[in-house]
């Protein structure tokens, strides 16, 4: 494997760490509920999908890559989904969201 | 360098961890069971490449789907308190 | 029908990728359950336009890497409010009224709209979606935006 391709494997997997790690201290950071899927939501598109880019670019033209796709996939199509029943779950449920201050920018 | 991947997937895993002990609500230990999900997920893809044992993705790729199936499952227990009621969408999307 | 056999063809690969195995018991094994969960989509009815919507496919293609572009623009932006010590949020939640029509196109939308970082759909309904932005520009830059247009045209792809 070239060293060029290597490099950008490794800077894929470093970075994709980074921002897992960055995702996951919003999660003890942000104030309430509705914040912290944000940062949730960090983690498990950029952090995974970079993560996986990494391991695609080591693994070259294979069934691992194959394997890989088939991951960020089940994350592309799941995460949101999952995210999304959880934040109306709560909001059904009565948890009241933390506010800004100000006009309610909404445009019926 | 798969090692430091690992490691800031654990420091992540940690992170996550002291949101489900903290909560304070339901919903937050379930944000931080799914990141979690995910992480684990991620971190079982690292391991096969760090041992060179690439099966391990089919470990990951099952762990992913049981991940989802879970947090909508335990939501909807938690939202009607039943495993097996419709949802309130049911009728109006027929 | 085109569909039940589409859906067909994307099982049996997706069975033969993940085995690896290319016996002829293995094969055979994965045509049958194969064509066992397509005639129980069938029985269930979940297999039309809607359900499994390959009209769609080039059109989602094409859209997916300016969906991963605004992605990335949208983790940075978070990214940095995340490390920021002042934590500069000012979380708000926005109605507004996409404009797809079918169930698909929405679903489409709101997916891309919870998965791009800094926005969360929290309702998605036919006349009007309820954003969760974190912060004041985030929430606003929801409404009407260039991501409605663009699913608007997958959605409308023939």
């Amino acid at each position: 494997m070239s060293a060029a391709l290597d490099i950008l494997s490794w800077f894929c997997l470093v970075a994709g760490g980074a921002f897992c790690a960055i995702g996951a201290l919003g999660l003890v950071r942000m104030p309430d509920f509705y914040t912290r899927m944000h940062a949730a939501s960090i983690t498990d598109t950029v952090g995974a999908g970079l993560m996986l880019l990494g391991m695609m670019l080591q693994a070259g033209f294979t069934l691992v890559t194959v394997k890989l796709v088939m991951i960020g996939l089940l994350l592309l199509f799941a995460s949101p989904t999952a995210t999304h029943a959880l934040a109306k779950a709560a909001l059904a449920r009565g948890l009241k969201p933390l506010l800004a201050a100000g006009d309610d920018p909404s445009k019926p | 360098m798969y090692a430091a991947g690992a490691i800031a997937l654990l420091v992540a895993l940690g992170l996550a961890l002291a949101r489900a002990v903290l909560g304070p609500t339901v919903f937050d230990r379930l944000q931080a069971a799914n990141t979690i999900g995910t992480l684990a997920m991620l971190m079982l893809a690292v391991l096969g490449f760090l041992t060179g044992r690439p099966e391990f993705l089919d470990l990951a790729l099952v762990y992913g789907l049981l991940n989802v199936v879970g947090t909508i499952a335990v939501l909807k227990f938690f939202r009607y308190g039943d495993l097996g009621n419709p949802g309130e969408d049911a009728e109006q999307n027929t | 029908m085109l569909q039940l056999a589409s859906l067909g063809i994307v099982l049996y690969a997706f069975w033969i990728l993940l085995s690896g195995y290319f016996e002829p018991f293995l094969l055979g094994a994965g045509a049958g359950s194969a064509l066992v969960v397509v005639l129980l989509a069938r029985r269930m009815k979940i297999v039309d336009r809607e359900g499994h919507p390959i009209q769609m496919i080039a059109a989602v293609v094409l859209y997916w890497p300016w969906l991963f572009k605004e992605i990335a623009k949208c983790a940075w932006e978070v990214s940095r409010i995340i490390l920021d010590p002042r934590l500069p949020i000012s979380p708000v939640l926005v109605r507004f009224k996409p404009s797809q029509k079918s169930q698909v196109g929405l679903a489409t939308h709101a997916n891309s709209i919870t998965l791009t970082p800094g926005t969360i759909t929290v309702e998605a309904a036919h006349n009007e979606f309820l954003v969760h932005g974190l912060t004041r520009a985030s929430g606003a830059g929801v409404i009407d935006s260039e991501m409605d247009r663009r699913v608007t045209r997958v959605e409308g792809y023939r």
